[in-house]
Order: C-alpha cells, then sequence, then structure tokens
C-alpha cells in the first residue's frame, strides 16, 4: 500500500533542475521543506529584530526610542511573526522534508497541494509585513482581543492587516495538516505499523490533528471579527448585543492547542536525538507516544486558564485549575522518560545533543512556572505581568527554538551534504544558552515585583530599571548568537558536500539514503521491523552500513513540476487580502472578483493538468 | 549520628525557605510588588503562590539534578561499546505519573478553597466603591458615600472594601498587587473585587489588560488612611460632589463630619481660570465643582473636583505639580501621546497659569 501510487506514473528527471523557475514550479517535499526553512528563518530574524528593539526602548525608565505606538506595534508583530512566520513554518520545515523520508515514502500525498500551502504561507506573512512599509502595522497585540480591535477603537488598517493576514496563513496551516495526515497515514514503509512510527513523525502527526482542529476556531473567530469591522455586525460589541468574553474563549480554544501546536515538534525532535546521541533507545517509547497525545487531548480543555482573570466565576475556575494541573502529569512523563533515555547512555557530546538537553532543561522551569499559575488565585497576581512572558519564553524560546535548533544541527547534513562546524555550534549553544537565561530569567522576579506586560516604558518609581537593564544586554547577546549560527550556515556552505548518509550513527530511515537524498528519496524502501530500523540493520550487518550509493531512479515516476499551486494561492491573497480596501475603496470587490477568478482558474487548471 | 541526622533534616526543611528568601530578597524595593502583601486578598494569594514555588523549586531542583548528574555521569566515546539497550521500565514510568499527580494535589486543593473565598463580592460591613475603566484613567466612585474621583482611591485601614468593577470603553484590568489580585472589566458587565488594607500608606496601582496607546500610562494610587483621615477625605470630596444634590454645594449634610476644607474666597486668577474652564471647553468633558458642569455624572473626562488635592495626575504618571499641570495643559498629546483629552485651543502662557491656579485651588 505504501510505495503504491507514485510507482506507477510516467515520467521522471534524470538531473534535478536548477535555476529559480524550478523552485517556483518545485513540488518536491524536499525543495518545499527548504523552501520553509529559509522563508521561515528570515521571518524568525524579523521577528527577532522586533524584539531587540522593545528591549532597547525597555532598558531605562521613560525611554523614548520609539514611540508608544510602535512599541505596541512591535510587541504584536513580535508574536504574531514568531508564532505563525516563525516556529509554525520551522516545524513546517522539518515536516515537509522529513516526514516522507522517516516513513519511506517518496513525497507527501497531495505534492501540489503542498506547494499550495507553501505559496500561501508566504504571501501570508509577506502580506502582514507590507504593513509596515505602509505604517499601518497591526498594533492590538496578537491575541487581539475584542472590542479593542473593533473599528471604534482601531479605525485604522492595522487590525485588518492582521486579522486577514491570520486567515491567509490559517488556509496554508490546514492544507498542510490535511497533506501530513493522510500522509502518515496512507504513505508508511511496509512494516512501518503505527507504534513504529520515529517519535518525530509521531508529535508531526499529532500535532497536524490539533491544527486541523483548532484552526477552524481561529477562522471563524475571525471571520466574526471581519464582520464586525467591516460589514456591520456586532459579534462582540456589547452595545449591539455581543460579548467581547465570546473573541476571548474562541480564540483561546484555538490558542491554548496552538502551544501544543509549537512545541510537539521540538518534543519530537528532541526524542530522536536523545537516543541517536545516547546510542540507546527512546525510553519509553509507547508513554511518549500517548503522553503526546493524552497532552494534545487535555489542550482542547484547558483554554479558559488564559482568562482567570475575568471573573469566570468559581465552577469555571476550579475547572480550568484542575485540568491544567492535569497537563503536568504526562508532560512530565516526557521529562522523565528523556532523562531516562540518557541514563546509562553512552553520550556522544555533539552539538544536537547539547541543544536538546539545553531543551529539557529550559522546558522543565517553563513547565514549573506554568504550574505555578495553573493555579487562578495565584495567576491573577501573575496574569498579564512579565511572569508570564518568562513562563512561555521558557516554554516557546526554551523548548521550541532550542528543540528546533538541536533539529537543525541534526538534520542539517541530510538536507544540504554538509556538517554544520561543532566547535561553532557549541558556541553558538553557550551563547544562546546564556543569552537567553539572562534575558529571560529576571522576568520573572520582574513580574512578581509588579511589571506588567505590553507597557511600551515604565515610571523609575517602580525600580524595574535594574533588570531590565540586564535583560536587554542578554537580549543582544542572544542576537549575536544568531548571528554565530549564521556564520555557521555560511561556513557549511563553502565547504564540498561531502557529509556522509549517516554521521550520527542514526536510527530511522532518512540516514539509510545519500546526503541529501536524490529527487525519489528511495530507490526501495528497506524492510521495517521496529521504531529503530537503521539500527536493527546495522546490528544485522555487525557494524557500520556500507555508504549508499547514488541510484539510477529508473523506472520511479515522480510528480511533475507545476506553477498552479502558486497561481492559486495569489488569488487566496486577493480573495481575502481585498477586503483591506473595504473603507478605502468604494469598487474593493473588483479585486476580490479578479482575486476569486484567479483562485477558480488555478484551481481548474490545477485539477486538469496531469500530475505525472 | 542521631542528633546530625536531625539537624541535616532540620536544615534541610530550610532550603526552600532559603530559596525563596534570595528569590524574594528584594521585593521591599518595589512599590508595586505581589511579594509583600498589605491585604487580605494578597495574603490568600501569597500563600498559594508560597506553596506552588515550595513545590517547584523541589521539582526544579530534583530534576535538573539529575539532568546535570546523567550528562556528567554518562559521557561516552565514539568507539565505546553500545550501551545496554533499556526500553523503559513499567515500575519507573508508573511512579513518575503518580508522585507529580501527588504533588499536584497538594497544590490543588488550597487552590480549590481559595478560588471560593475569593470570587465573589465581599459582603457584611464594606465600603462600595464602583470602578470604572476608561482610556486611560480610572473612576472611582463611592455610591453611598456620594463622591466621584479619578486615579486616587482612598480607603479606610481595616474596613473591608468592595469593588464593583465595569468599564466604559474598551477591557481594561484593576491591578494594586499588593492588596489583591487582578480583575478584568467588561463593558456592560461589572466583576467583583474586594481587599482590606492592612496598613496605611500609598499603593501602587497599574490596569493590567492592554487597552491601546496608552496602556502603560493608565496607572492609578491607592491611599490607605485611618477611618478619621478618610471620613475628613470623604467629607472634602463630597463638596460639589455631582453624586450630592447634583453637584450644588450642600449647606449642611448630616451623614458626614462638617465640611472644613472649602478653600478660601478665590483669588482674581482663580476666578480668571474659572471663567477659562467654563468658555474654553473644558466642560464638555470634565465634571467640575462650580462649573457649570458640576452636577453631571458620566462626563468623557475624570471629575476634576478637588483635582488640587490628589497625588498625581494624568492617571499616576506625574507628580502633581503646578509645573506638571502646565506642562500637561500646554500639549497634552506631547505628555502622553493618544490621550483623549483634546484641548480645544492651543492656550496661552497666562491662560495656563489661571488654569493651574483654579484647579491646584481646589483641593
Amino acid at each position: 500500500m505504501a510505495t503504491s501510487v507514485l510507482d506507477h506514473a510516467p515520467a521522471t528527471h534524470a538531473k534535478a533542475p536548477t535555476g529559480i523557475w524550478s523552485w517556483i514550479t518545485t513540488v518536491d517535499h524536499k525543495r518545499i521543506g527548504i523552501l520553509y526553512g529559509a522563508t521561515a528563518f528570515l521571518f524568525f530574524l524579523i521577528g527577532g529584530l522586533e524584539a531587540l528593539f522593545m528591549r532597547i526602548q525597555l532598558m531605562k525608565p521613560d525611554n523614548h526610542f520609539v514611540s508608544a505606538e510602535m512599541f505596541n506595534a512591535l510587541f504584536t508583530m513580535h508574536g504574531t511573526t514568531m508564532i505563525f512566520l516563525g516556529v509554525m513554518p520551522l516545524s513546517a520545515m522539518f515536516f515537509n522534508y522529513f516526514i516522507p523520508l522517516q516513513i519511506g515514502a517518496r513525497d507527501v500525498a497531495f505534492p501540489r497541494l503542498n506547494a499550495f500551502s507553501y505559496w500561501v504561507f508566504l504571501l501570508g506573512g509577506l502580506f502582514i509585513n507590507f504593513s509596515w512599509l505602509i505604517n499601518a502595522a497591526p498594533n492590538t497585540g496578537w491575541f487581539g482581543y475584542a472590542n479593542l480591535t473593533e473599528n471604534q477603537y482601531s479605525p485604522g488598517i492595522n487590525t485588518d492587516f492582521w486579522v486577514l493576514g491570520l486567515q491567509i496563513l490559517g488556509v496554508a496551516s490546514i492544507a498542510a495538516a490535511i497533506n501530513f495526515f493522510v500522509t502518515i497515514v496512507n504513505l508508511r514503509a511496509p512494516g512501518m505499523k503505527m507504534l513504529r512510527m520515529p517519535m518525530f513523525t509521531w508529535m508531526s502527526f499529532i500535532t497536524q490533528i490539533l491544527l486541523l482542529l483548532a484552526f477552524p476556531v481561529i477562522t471563524i473567530a475571525l471571520v466574526f471579527l471581519m464582520m464586525d469591522r467591516h460589514f456591520g455586525t456586532h459579534f462582540f460589541l456589547p452595545e449591539g448585543g455581543g460579548d467581547p468574553v465570546l473573541w476571548q474563549h474562541l480564540f483561546w480554544i484555538f490558542g491554548h492547542p496552538e502551544v501544543y501546536i509549537l512545541i510537539l515538534p521540538a518534543f519530537g525532535i528532541v526524542s530522536e536525538v536523545l537516543p541517536v546521541f545516547s546510542r540507546k533507545p527512546l525510553f519509553g517509547y509507547t508513554a511518549m507516544v500517548f503522553s503526546g497525545a493524552f497532552i494534545a487531548f487535555l489542550g482542547f480543555g484547558v483554554w479558559s486558564h488564559h482568562m482567570f482573570s475575568t471573573g469566570m466565576g468559581p465552577f469555571a475556575d476550579s475547572f480550568f485549575a484542575l485540568s491544567t494541573m492535569l497537563i503536568a502529569v504526562p508532560t512530565g512523563v516526557k521529562i522523565f522518560n528523556w532523562i531516562g533515555t540518557l541514563w546509562g547512555g553512552s553520550l556522544q557530546m555533539k552539538t544536537p545533543l547539547y541543544f536538546a538537553v539545553g531543551m529539557v532543561a529550559m522546558f522543565i522551569v517553563g513547565g514549573l512556572s506554568g504550574v505555578m499559575h495553573s493555579s487562578p488565585p495565584a495567576d491573577l497576581q501573575q496574569t498579564d505581568t512579565y511572569f508570564v512572558v518568562a513562563h512561555f519564553h521558557y516554554v516557546l524560546f526554551g523548548g521550541s527554538i532550542f528543540g528546533l535548533t538541536a533539529g537543525a544541527y541534526y538534520w542539517f547534513p541530510k538536507m544540504f551534504g554538509r556538517m554544520l562546524d561543532e566547535t561553532i555550534g557549541k558556541v553558538h549553544f553557550w551563547l544562546m544558552f546564556i543569552g537567553f537565561n539572562v534575558t529571560f530569567f529576571p522576568m520573572h522576579f520582574l513580574g512578581l515585583n509588579g511589571m506588567p506586560r505590553r507597557v511600551y516604558t515604565y515610571p523609575a518609581e517602580l525600580n524595574f530599571e535594574f533588570w531590565n537593564r540586564i535583560q536587554t544586554w542578554g537580549s543582544l547577546l542572544l542576537g549575536f548568537s544568531m548571528l554565530v549560527f549564521i556564520y555557521n550556515i555560511w561556513k557549511a556552505a563553502r565547504k564540498p558536500a561531502d557529509a556522509p548518509a549517516d554521521p550520527w550513527r542514526g536510527a530511522t530511515l532518512e540516514w539509510l539514503i545519500p546526503s541529501p537524498p536524490q529527487e525519489f528519496n528511495f530507490g526501495t524502501v528497506p524492510p521495517v521491523g521496529s521504531s529503530t530500523p537503521a539500527w536493527d540493520l546495522r546490528r544485522a550487518n555487525g557494524g557500520p552500513l556500507p555508504e549508499p550509493k547514488p541510484e539510477s531512479g529508473a523506472g520511479i515516476h515522480m510528480p511533475r513540476p507545476s506553477y498552479w499551486p502558486a497561481v492559486t494561492a495569489i488569488g487566496v491573497l486577493g480573495v481575502i487580502g481585498s477586503i483591506l480596501f473595504t473603507h478605502a475603496f468604494h469598487q474593493w470587490y473588483f479585486i476580490t472578483i479578479t482575486g476569486a477568478a484567479i483562485l477558480i482558474y488555478g484551481i481548474y487548471r490545477w485539477a486538469f493538468e496531469p500530475a505525472f | 549520628m542521631e542528633t546530625s541526622t536531625g539537624t541535616l533534616r532540620r536544615l534541610a526543611r530550610h532550603v526552600p525557605a532559603v530559596c525563596l528568601l534570595l528569590l524574594l530578597g528584594c521585593a521591599e524595593n518595589y512599590p508595586q510588588t505581589t511579594l509583600h502583601p498589605r491585604g487580605d486578598f494578597a495574603h490568600l494569594v501569597d500563600g498559594l503562590f508560597r506553596t506552588t514555588v515550595f513545590w517547584a523549586l523541589i521539582v526544579f531542583v530534583l530534576v535538573e539534578g539529575v539532568l546535570v548528574y546523567a550528562i556528567l555521569k554518562f559521557r561516552g566515546r565514539p568507539d565505546d561499546p553500545e550501551p545496554r539497550q533499556t526500553h523503559g521500565s513499567t515500575l519507573l514510568e508508573v511512579a513518575w505519573t503518580i508522585v507529580p499527580a501527588f504533588i499536584l494535589a497538594a497544590i490543588a486543593v488550597p487552590t480549590v478553597k481559595t478560588i471560593f473565598k475569593t470570587s465573589d463580592y465581599a459582603t457584611g460591613d464594606v465600603v462600595q466603591i464602583e470602578v470604572i475603566g476608561h482610556q486611560w484613567w480610572w473612576e472611582f466612585r463611592y455610591t453611598e458615600l456620594g463622591v466621584v474621583t479619578a486615579n486616587e482611591m482612598h480607603v479606610p485601614v481595616g474596613k473591608t472594601v468592595n469593588l464593583r468593577m465595569t468599564t466604559y470603553d474598551v477591557l481594561h484590568s484593576f491591578w494594586v498587587p499588593q492588596f489583591a489580585g487582578k480583575r478584568d472589566v467588561f463593558p456592560g458587565r461589572h466583576n467583583p473585587l474586594w481587599f482590606k488594607a492592612e496598613v496605611t500608606g500609598t499603593f501602587s496601582g497599574a490596569c493590567a489588560e492592554f487597552c491601546g496607546e496608552q496602556h502603560a500610562r493608565m496607572m492609578f494610587r491607592v491611599v490607605s488612611q485611618t477611618q478619621e483621615e478618610f471620613d475628613a477625605w470623604i467629607a472634602a470630596q463630597r463638596v460639589g460632589s455631582p453624586l450630592v444634590n447634583g453637584g450644588r454645594i450642600a449647606a449642611a449634610d448630616s451623614t458626614v463630619p462638617a465640611d472644613t476644607t472649602r478653600p478660601a474666597a478665590p483669588d482674581s486668577l482663580q476666578q480668571a481660570g474659572l471663567a477659562l474652564f467654563n468658555s474654553a471647553g473644558c466642560i464638555g468633558c470634565h465634571s467640575m465643582v462650580g462649573a457649570a458642569t458640576a452636577g453631571v455624572v458620566r462626563m468623557t473626562g475624570p471629575n476634576l473636583s478637588h483635582v488640587g488635592s490628589r497625588g498625581t495626575i494624568v492617571a499616576g504618571f506625574l507628580p502633581n505639580t503646578p509645573e506638571n499641570l502646565a506642562k500637561w495643559l500646554s500639549n497634552p498629546d506631547s505628555v502622553k501621546s493618544g490621550t483623549l483629552m483634546k484641548l480645544p485651543r492651543k492656550l496661552t502662557d497666562a491662560e495656563i497659569a489661571t488654569l493651574v491656579a483654579y484647579l491646584r485651588s481646589h483641593q
């Protein structure tokens, strides 16, 4: 069943094509993965710069480095960028590149849909960031609480960029989630039962389910808000019978699973890296699978812990407090199993292991502060202060970014055939680790000592200056560590592509094929009898496997390149983005109609284009 | 042996407390800290916080300790033999599922108890205050005592104040960390909060829910004073309050002590200020004793009656000095960009001087 569809089609390319057109028309999951990674990394750097500007502004009391409006735009765009344009698509890079490789597939189930997801993501990201150029960047927070986001209080198009941009990005996320879900369910290699899947694929699989269930909720919420802003409804306007609290419920029913969408792929990466560099299997594989699934399931039952200060009443507060505390149990199981994996191993102290262990160490801190504000009365002092900022940076930076960076060092040789430098990698780790902690740990103190979030400045008499200064220096160090990373990539790019197929003694299928893999991935898919098939083969061989030779690929038929996904993506941008002009431009619907025409024509040509 | 183990155990008991002290050490220096509660609500929260910190520190030290130990202990070389291939341990995995559950239960029980203590309005002998959030300032109405004021709440020490809170525009969150946790306010709804100040003094508060451009400058003060001082303050603030007698100054009011703080006869500068206040457009937004809007309860801007008695102006941002008032009146937008305080026209320095004298005279 697994390799069936793609084998029977009639065309192939002897050599991978080059040039920009080949990237625009590509449907190869590996190239799309690289596109995702490069784009997301650029957005990630932009989001980081936004953070640095905020840190400079907060360095001293009553500072005037940026204006209040600029600061509000910076934190709105920093949050939006890091979540939707940084961490999610960086995870998508690994989904794209490694899910098919890890399950022994030739591509994803719907290669052109995959390209479409990327182009929609790119256009959505450019759309939101275009607002900077016309001085209309969103400034009402990444959470967009109604009724501040309604016309009356935010009359500019700033908020429209945010509402419509997220809507566009949602299209990309849902399309990609369907694609990976179907890929994992249908295209696994023979013998790879669900409970033999690599842990990264498992956590990615759970992430896709979360995406599929959570994104429709934010879609609806954004449609409501768009209707309020542009078409005279009042879903969130109390004067019209609406309720701003409804927005909060809808937003967080999406928003809390979103947190797991951001962290579960990193959990998966760490669960790959720790066993490989400990040279022993993941401790408690089954418990890891089910704890991940349990976290995802509970993730839909805890959203109101973001709303303890709204006065929901004692029963709702108690329910959401207990469900939130409960989620600490499977999370604890993961952490203990990671330590169990390291325990008794033969630790190979390479850069990916540094970042993976760093992730575990930092996530513990974020998890514990999370338990601290799972208690609603205690949270009344912590929510909307820097304590919470500290908490979620420990889980999203200390967790997700450290995990993704571990993945970058781990898989870079597979993706580009070149090793990243180990010494620079360790310098990168220590700078990032120290910079991260100096930036974010003092935020615990500041929050508990009364510094609210989202303030563009603070008065001197509240004594917040000392820690803010230290944090700003820490953030500059953190920013510098990114330059070290970029230097490492630049240095690797200038070296010959001579990385072996399996530089780390990997356990999963991707390490059995050349680095980088050929377009068709596997000439023949090896048998899978456990969750560590590469180790099985190695053991059967009594030592290292011979370096795999490039295969001719004769008789293997890969899908044809197509530019219709990109055209269709432009149609999506036109239809959704045109709403931006309803206030300014009376003939706005001509843009909508043009966009719809492009969209429909793109889908039509796509549908009737031969896939192979 | 016996004693040394006992000593060790006693010392070990203090480890979390010592860590906590290090964490909280400098809290005294922070006027807006949550770590030095001065009210009963804040004490309830603080007790819970300390319980969670206690457990969090224990777990932190143990788990990070084991992690670091494992990293140091199990380092291998590339050519080392394959370590023992363990796949898991049911006993261990069950243990580290159950033990955290017990720790969480130790947090959950006091949590739920405290939730039920802190969710509703206070009852009994309380001072009733309506709190209304505005972009970007706070309005306080003592409905039963007949006082309307802004950005400076006075409370009697040792007596529970019961807050009934709402907003006239976007969401805000009322937060005086040393007295109580924060609570959000919503248009068209009322949310409860209460606290009893344990000491006298002036305490910092802030808006804690992002509410637009000047969220950062939506601060306020809570002045906790003795019952006598509080009664005197109420009596002074009642003079010309829109909630009393339609804003007309009452000759005698039996519920409060006699008014002893009525300003001396206004001088000519203050009279010019009053005339300007009435003619230049200030009354479009502000209630003011003695002005045309004295009796209007709901206005766009803060009630300025007795503004001279407040410690700060511009929502807790600037000390209430003649210089700051003049600075504010000469160009509000340069002091607080985006403020809804709009001057109808540019005022001359001479005009500002009259307004400052007039406003300052209203103690």
